[in-house]
C-alpha cells in the first residue's frame, strides 16, 4: 500500500480544529510530548511499515533546510 | 538446596606438567585458551567426542563476583547434551514474570511462561562461578572416564606465532615459560583477549558513555522471584534505571545506571553504594554487600572470527551490553557450533572450510546480538531530545494501551540465532512450521519417554517423522543416526506434530550435532539427503 498524499480526511477544516483544540493550553513540553504519543498511536493504527517508512521520509524531507 | 558457597579458587590449581619439561614443544590438537564459560563449554564438548583439548588459564579457578547471571534456555539445552544441565536447573532461580515501572508506577508486567512440552525454563539465573564450577566438575568426571581433557590453571599464553600447519605459544608458568604447539587454538580469553591483542587484531564498535554500577546483596527479604527494572527510579542516586534480580543464596542483584561523568573510586565506596541500596529497599532492610562492580557498555566485535588457525569465541569475538542477557550465551552457542566442527576437522572427516561456517554463521548471531543490544541501550539511554520524548510518550501510553508494551525496550531477552540462507544451511522442502525451518535450531517437544532433544544426542540424525528413512549408501564418512517417530506412539501431546509437521502428513529432518536444522523435505530420495549432508560439512553439494 502506498502512502495516502491526496486529501483523504472528510471535513478537513473540522479536524483542524480538533488537533489545535487538543493542543489548546499546553506549554511547549506538553505539546511535544502529546505530539508524541499521537505519532505513535497513529502508527500503531496503520501498521504497514511500509506506508511508515515513507509517512518518515515525507516528513523528513520537510525538516531540510529548515533549523 | 545446595548452600554451599561457589568455590572460587584452587578449582584447577597450578601444577607443574612433563610438557614444561619437553626438549621440542608438545603437540596438542586443540588447545582452549580460558576457562571461563565458553572456553570450558567447547573444552568438555570436543573431549566427550574424543577429540584431545588442553585448557590453559591465567587463573586457577572462576575467581569472585557473580558476573553472569541469567543463562536462557539453550543455553540449558545444551547443557543438558553435556550432562550438566540438571545441576544447573535445581540449582538456578527459575524466573518468569517481570515488572516495569517508571518512576513510582508499574507500567506493565510480562510473563514469559514456560512453553509447554519444553524440558528446559525459558531463563534460570545463576551466578556465573557456579557454571563455571559444575563445568569444572563434569570435566573431572569425564577426565575420569578416560576422556582426553587436561586444565592447567596458571598458565598464562604470553606469546602466539602462527604457522602454516600449527600455532605455537608461549605460556607463562609459576616454574617459568614453555611453548606448545597447537593443530588448532581457540581463543576464549573474554572481553579483554591477550590473543587478539598479541594478533594486532581490531575490536571495532561502540562505547556507549554510560556507568553501571552493579551492587549483589545478600538478603531474607521476601521480594518475590522476579525481574523489577525502573526507568526514572523513585529512589534517591538510583540513576537513570534500576534493576532488581534475584540469584540463588538470597543473593539480588541490583544495577544502577549512574551516567558517564562520574568519579568510579568514590562511587565504589561501600557507604555510597550501601546509600543507593537503602534508599531502593527501605532503610529497615538489612543485608551485605556481596560483589560491587562498575561497568561500561560496548558493542563490538572482530571483523572475523577465524584466523588461520586461531577461532575467536565468546567475548573475545564479540561483545554486548547486557540487557538481554545476550553475552554469555551466545559465547556458549559459540561453542557448541565450534565442537563438533572442530572435531571433525581434526579427525580429518570435513575440509578446514568448515570451520570458515564457524565465523560466517557466529559472525551473523553476532550482528544479530550487537543489533538487539544497541537497540535496547538506544531505549535505556537516549541520546537525544526527540529520543527522551518518545521513551517518556512509550512508557505513558503503555500504561493504558497495550500496542506501546511492546515498544519498551529494557533488553531483548537472549533467543538463539537462524542460520537462514548461509552456507551450510539447506533447503526447505516441506510446508512446515517456521519454528523448525533449516538453520533454526531444533525445538524441543514432550516425546511418549523423554524429551526430544535428549534423542538428538550430538551427531547428525535424520529424524522421521510418521515417514521412512532410506537407504542411505554414499554417505561422506560421518557418523549418522537415525531417529525415527510416529505421531500416534511417540506424540501424546501433539507437539511434535505442531512444532514438526503443521499440516504436512510426514517430514524427515536433517539435524546437525549442535541440533539446528539443516534441511527438511515432505519426502526425500537418498540423493537429496546426502547432498544435504555433504553440504553441512562443506564438502560441496
Amino acid at each position: 500500500m502506498a502512502l495516502t498524499d491526496t486529501p483523504n480526511i472528510p471535513d478537513p477544516d473540522g479536524f483542524y480544529d480538533e488537533l489545535l483544540a487538543a493542543h489548546a493550553g499546553l506549554s511547549a513540553g506538553q505539546t511535544h510530548a502529546l505530539n508524541a504519543r499521537l505519532v505513535l498511536i497513529l502508527a500503531n493504527h496503520i501498521g504497514d511499515r511500509d506506508v511508515l517508512r515513507a509517512a518518515l521520509a515525507t516528513a523528513r524531507a520537510g525538516a531540510e533546510g529548515t533549523r | 538446596m545446595d548452600k554451599s558457597p561457589p568455590p572460587i579458587d584452587a578449582l584447577y590449581p597450578y601444577a607443574h606438567s612433563a610438557d614444561q619439561d619437553a626438549a621440542r614443544p608438545a603437540h596438542h590438537p586443540v588447545i582452549v585458551v580460558g576457562a571461563g564459560p565458553v572456553g570450558l563449554v567447547l573444552a568438555l564438548d570436543l573431549a566427550q567426542r574424543g577429540t584431545p583439548v588442553l585448557v590453559l588459564d591465567d587463573q586457577q579457578g572462576p575467581g569472585e563476583g557473580s558476573r553472569a547471571i541469567c543463562f536462557a534456555k539453550r543455553t540449558l539445552e545444551i547443557a543438558d547434551r553435556q550432562g550438566v544441565g540438571r545441576r544447573l536447573v535445581e540449582k538456578g532461580v527459575v524466573w518468569s514474570v517481570g515488572k516495569v515501572f517508571h518512576g513510582h508506577d508499574k507500567v506493565f508486567e510480562f510473563n514469559l511462561l514456560p512453553q509447554e512440552g519444553h524440558r528446559n525454563p525459558a531463563f534460570i539465573n545463576l551466578q556465573q562461578p557456579y557454571f563455571e564450577s559444575y563445568l569444572v566438575e563434569a570435566i573431572r568426571a569425564a577426565q575420569a572416564d578416560g576422556a582426553p581433557i587436561e586444565i592447567r590453571g596458571g598458565n598464562t599464553v604470553t606469546g602466539i606465532e602462527p604457522r602454516a600447519d600449527n600455532v605455537l605459544v608461549t605460556v607463562e608458568t609459576p616454574d617459568g615459560p614453555y611453548r606448545l604447539e597447537a593443530a588448532w587454538l581457540a581463543a576464549c580469553d573474554g572481553a579483554r583477549s591477550a590473543l587478539r591483542g598479541m594478533l594486532g587484531l581490531g575490536f571495532e564498535g561502540r562505547v556507549f558513555e554510560d556507568n553501571f554500577l552493579i551492587a549483589d546483596v545478600r538478603m531474607t527479604a521476601d521480594f518475590p522471584t522476579e525481574r523489577w527494572f525502573w526507568f526514572d527510579p523513585p529512589f534517591d542516586g538510583a540513576g537513570q534505571s534500576a534493576l532488581l534480580h534475584k540469584q540463588p543464596d538470597d543473593v539480588w542483584r541490583i544495577d544502577f545506571q549512574l551516567g558517564w561523568d562520574i568519579d568510579r573510586a568514590a562511587e565504589l565506596d561501600p557507604a555510597k553504594v550501601r546509600a543507593r541500596v537503602d534508599a531502593m529497599l527501605g532503610a529497615d532492610v538489612s543485608y551485605d554487600l556481596v560483589w560491587t562492580s562498575i561497568y561500561t557498555f560496548q558493542c563490538r566485535r572482530m571483523a572475523e572470527f577465524r584466523h588461520g588457525r586461531v577461532l575467536f569465541a565468546g567475548d573475545a569475538a564479540h561483545l554486548v551490553s547486557p540487557f538481554g542477557a545476550r553475552g554469555a550465551n551466545s559465547g556458549i552457542q559459540d561453542a557448541d557450533n565450534l565442537a563438533w566442527k572442530l572435531d571433525l576437522v581434526t579427525r580429518g572427516l570435513a575440509p578446514e572450510a568448515l570451520l570458515d561456517s564457524y565465523a560466517e554463521e557466529r559472525g551473523a548471531a553476532a550482528d544479530e546480538n550487537i543489533l538487539n543490544s544497541t537497540r535496547a541501550t538506544d531505549f535505556l539511554t537516549p541520546k537525544s531530545p526527540a529520543a527522551s520524548l518518545f521513551r517518556d510518550a512509550v512508557l505513558d501510553l503503555a500504561r493504558r494501551h497495550p500496542f506501546a508494551r511492546v515498544l519498551i525496550n529494557s533488553g531483548r531477552l537472549s533467543l538463539p540465532s537462524v542460520y537462514d540462507g548461509l552456507s551450510l544451511t539447506g533447503p526447505d522442502e516441506l510446508n512446515g512450521p517456521p519454528e523448525t525451518r533449516p538453520g533454526a535450531p531444533a525445538v524441543d517437544a514432550p516425546l511418549a519417554q523423554g524429551f526430544l532433544l535428549d534423542r538428538l544426542k550430538g551427531r547428525f540424525t535424520v529424524l522421521a517423522i510418521d515417514a521412512q528413512i532410506p537407504d542411505l549408501t554414499q554417505l561422506p564418512g560421518i557418523p549418522l543416526e537415525r531417529l525415527t517417530l510416529t505421531t500416534s506412539r511417540d506424540d501424546p501431546t501433539g507437539a511434535l506434530r505442531a512444532r514438526y509437521l503443521g499440516g504436512a502428513p510426514a517430514a524427515l529432518y536433517l539435524v546437525r550435532p549442535d541440533q539446528h536444522v539443516v534441511a527438511r523435505w515432505r519426502d526425500a530420495t537418498p540423493g537429496m539427503i546426502e547432498s544435504a549432508l555433504s553440504a553441512a560439512i562443506a564438502k560441496g553439494a
